[in-house]
């Protein structure tokens, strides 16, 4: 017991002090990619053709990218010629709309839910996670909000066991055939009003998985989606962020 | 059989193709010598289907293939070396083949739907019970089917039913490498994205005839050795909690998050990706840089050593460990099993030992065993491979070899068949790939360590409490989608 306790002493305070301040992430961390509209070169679709998903859009110059679709892989940045795309360490990428993560200059953040809806939400919100097809990177990023480094209850969000108990889904993974009757039944299990959070790529548009017909290219196929969350896997506070904008716990900026 | 090396290519041609009865002796004949089975699987060949068997000799290093060409049917290895039970159902289910005599080729994956409907093992009698866990589980982990058969609270057996994860990741390889093959391999199971990949990018380089330039073999072994130390120091923290055990479980839930950070230094990702690609790695390691992670290793290190020195010294932890989950050597032997859970079994299988490739020809790492079998060997394993393997990180990062960090790949050699090996946080990774006359794959097969060894899993639970479960299961702590692929 004394044992436990020294350890527990040399461990020492690790939550973050988040929202209030917001940590700085590795220097190569690849978060919101940006194009230098100067830089761009009409007509040149380097970074196009290298993009695994498709996500950099024909069209434009600077072209757009669909967060929904990016892996955040380091090849668009590698392939232009002109060095005009780069990836800031902006961890904040949540929408509430599909179409808000086509981005151009400007990225349309995740707003808060309805009065209404925060009533029901905005001090308890209870979240049972599904995993459809998920590798196991969102999963794990999704499960570091528990620990004691984000210690995610203390916003009044946390995991539960059981749909019944849930106020929502969270889902990861680009819903599998196999996954699709699983995860309509446990959607339906949540009692109304109940929200849906997709986390990574592979859950907002089927990620390196888009077209596979093993899998139904994202959650929205089987549920109504209302926060998206790019990434792969997002930064898990890409992830809280999305959520506390949604509850309109963010303090504002 | 026809030797070929660990990140080795051969000719198509030169895989000897033989009746299938002697095929069959061969492959037998060789695992009672103390081989084992990498991979085996069949092709489309003709009307028929080709199978193709990939085997470490279990005395050197490399491995052997050998090949037979197969009608509707063939007569199944499993009677006589049950590791192949595992590949010959999924034959069966991929190929259309029967192998005849195997005693139950239950679906692995459901690739055409259905997924969870098949005859499971049922033990009968006015007593018994059954309870049915998934595919949706209680916490945060991926979907799978559990069936124990229970008498009170005592399991008889169970019954693991998988494929809910399957994306087509085999399938959506072929005809690569392609913008998407490295994706595919960093997801095919996220959590081993660095040894997935890495053995990804072996397979293509033994194709190109490129190998790596040492500086990216040794930054590869440093991200290997990272993945292995966050997910053990995790999963440490997660046998912890199973058994109520908080302060080790909430220390190592911040903890593996240090790790994963350590890479993200390096890399700019906290699971590796981006780092690997054919022909090296994207990103260096400058002095500063390394300097700085050294300083956060050794930071990390005292705390997980603290963390996971509580178990060891807490009597009502280490009774919940000793003797729950006991795999026994000979269930370990005959399965070929792989990983900690074969180290925990007292055998030293380990590829980096075993079958060295890339950094690990240059720089040995101990191999951690120990004798007893059951959730205290594995945990034990894990805590020993976290001290070796933070070791190794820390001796090489101030010593990378210098030159490029990547070498130009070119084509892929056609008609071949190129193998890599290696050895992922869980275990043995086994890729092969198969290219057509173009250069192109024709066939990409992965062997995840957790195809060995979920079998492993249901074993251990035999004779056990139900409540006992969750223990056992994170003592293993399997991968579904690199199994479902």
């Amino acid at each position: 017991m004394i044992r436990a306790l020294v350890a527990r002493l040399r461990q020492k305070h690790r939550t973050l002090a988040y929202p209030a301040v917001v940590p700085e992430l590795p220097d190569r961390w690849r978060c919101r990619p940006v194009i230098a509209p100067d830089l761009c070169v009409d007509g040149c679709r380097a970074c196009a053709d290298v993009c695994p998903t498709g996500a950099i859009l024909a069209g434009g110059t600077p072209p757009r990218i669909d967060l929904g679709r990016c892996l955040f892989c380091p090849e668009c940045a590698a392939a232009c010629p002109a060095g005009a795309i780069s990836y800031s360490r902006d961890h904040r990428m949540a929408t509430r709309e599909r179409g808000d993560l086509i981005v151009g200059d400007e990225l349309r953040l995740a707003r808060a839910l309805d009065d209404a809806a925060l009533r029901v939400f905005g001090r308890s919100l209870q979240l049972r996670q599904v995993s459809a097809g998920g590798c196991n990177g969102c999963e794990a990023d999704v499960n570091v909000l528990s620990t004691i480094v984000f210690d995610l209850a203390r916003f009044g969000v946390q995991f539960v066991a059981s749909p019944r108990h849930a106020d929502g889904l969270l889902i990861t993974g680009p819903v599998t055939r196999n996954m699709e009757t699983a995860l309509r039944k446990t959607w339906e299990a949540v009692p109304t009003p109940r929200l849906v959070i997709a986390v990574g790529a592979c859950a907002i548009s089927g990620g390196p998985y888009l077209g596979h017909p093993e899998t139904l290219d994202g959650a929205a196929a089987v549920v109504p989606v209302d926060l998206h969350v790019p990434g792969c896997p997002p930064h898990p506070l890409t992830i809280l962020d999305g959520i506390l904008r949604l509850l309109d716990k963010l303090p504002p900026t | 059989m026809m030797p070929i090396a660990n990140g080795g290519r051969i000719s198509l041609r030169e895989v000897p193709q033989l009746p299938v009865e002697r095929f069959r002796e061969e492959i037998v004949a060789a695992v009672g010598r103390g081989g084992r089975l990498c991979a085996f699987f069949g092709r489309p060949a003709g009307d028929g289907t080709l199978l193709l068997a990939l085997l470490s000799s279990g005395e050197t290093s490399g491995l052997a293939a050998v090949s037979a060409r197969v009608g509707d049917a063939y007569p199944a290895l499993t009677p006589d070396c049950p590791q192949a039970h595992w590949f010959e159902r999924e034959i069966h289910e991929s190929c259309g083949v029967t192998p005849e005599g195997h005693p139950w080729l239950k679906p692995v994956r459901f690739p055409r739907g259905d997924v969870g409907t098949a005859d499971f093992y049922r033990v009968e009698g006015p007593e018994i019970h059954e309870v049915a866990v998934g595919p949706v589980h209680a916490g945060i982990i991926e979907p799978g089917h559990f069936r124990f058969q229970c008498h009170g609270e005592r399991v008889l057996h169970l019954e693991i039913s998988l494929g809910y994860q399957h994306r087509g990741v085999e399938r959506g390889l072929v005809g690569g490498p392609d913008r998407r093959t490295m994706p595919y391999l960093e997801t095919l199971a996220g959590d081993t994205s660095i040894g997935h990949a890495s053995a990804g990018a072996l397979v293509i380089e033994a194709l190109a005839g490129l190998p790596a330039p040492p500086r990216a073999d040794a930054l590869r072994g440093v991200a290997l050795e990272l993945e292995r130390l966050a997910n053990h120091t995790g999963d440490l923290g997660a046998l912890a909690g199973d058994i109520g055990f908080l302060p080790t479980a909430a220390f190592c839930g911040r903890l593996r998050g240090d790790f994963l950070n350590l890479t993200a230094t390096l890399c700019g990702s906290r699971f590796g990706r981006g780092l690997v690609r054919p022909g090296g790695v994207l990103f260096d390691l400058d002095p500063a840089r390394a300097d700085d992670m050294k300083a956060r290793l050794a930071d990390t290190l005292r705390d997980v050593t603290a963390a996971t020195g509580l178990l060891w010294e807490t009597a009502t932890v280490l009774s919940r460990f000793e003797e729950t989950g006991i795999v026994t050597p000979a269930a370990c032997a005959e399965l070929g099993l792989v990983g900690p859970p074969a180290r925990a079994c007292g055998l030293e299988r380990d590829v980096r030992y075993e079958q060295p490739c890339g950094i690990y020809r240059f720089r040995q790492i101990p191999v951690s065993t120990w004798p007893t079998g059951d959730v205290l060997a594995r945990a034990n394993v894990r805590a020993l491979e976290i001290q070796r393997s933070a070791e190794f990180v820390d001796a090489l990062i101030g010593a990378l070899p210098e030159g490029p960090l990547r070498a130009p790949t070119g084509a892929l050699a056609p008609d071949s068949l190129a193998v890599a090996l290696v050895e992922g946080w869980r275990g043995e990774i086994c890729h092969a790939a198969v290219t057509d006359d173009r250069g192109r794959f024709a066939a990409y097969r992965i062997v995840d360590p957790s195809c060995h060894n979920w079998t492993a899993l249901a074993l251990a639970m035999r004779g056990q409490e139900i409540s006992d479960f969750p223990l056992c299961n994170k003592s293993f702590n399997l991968s579904y989608c690199g199994h479902d692929l």
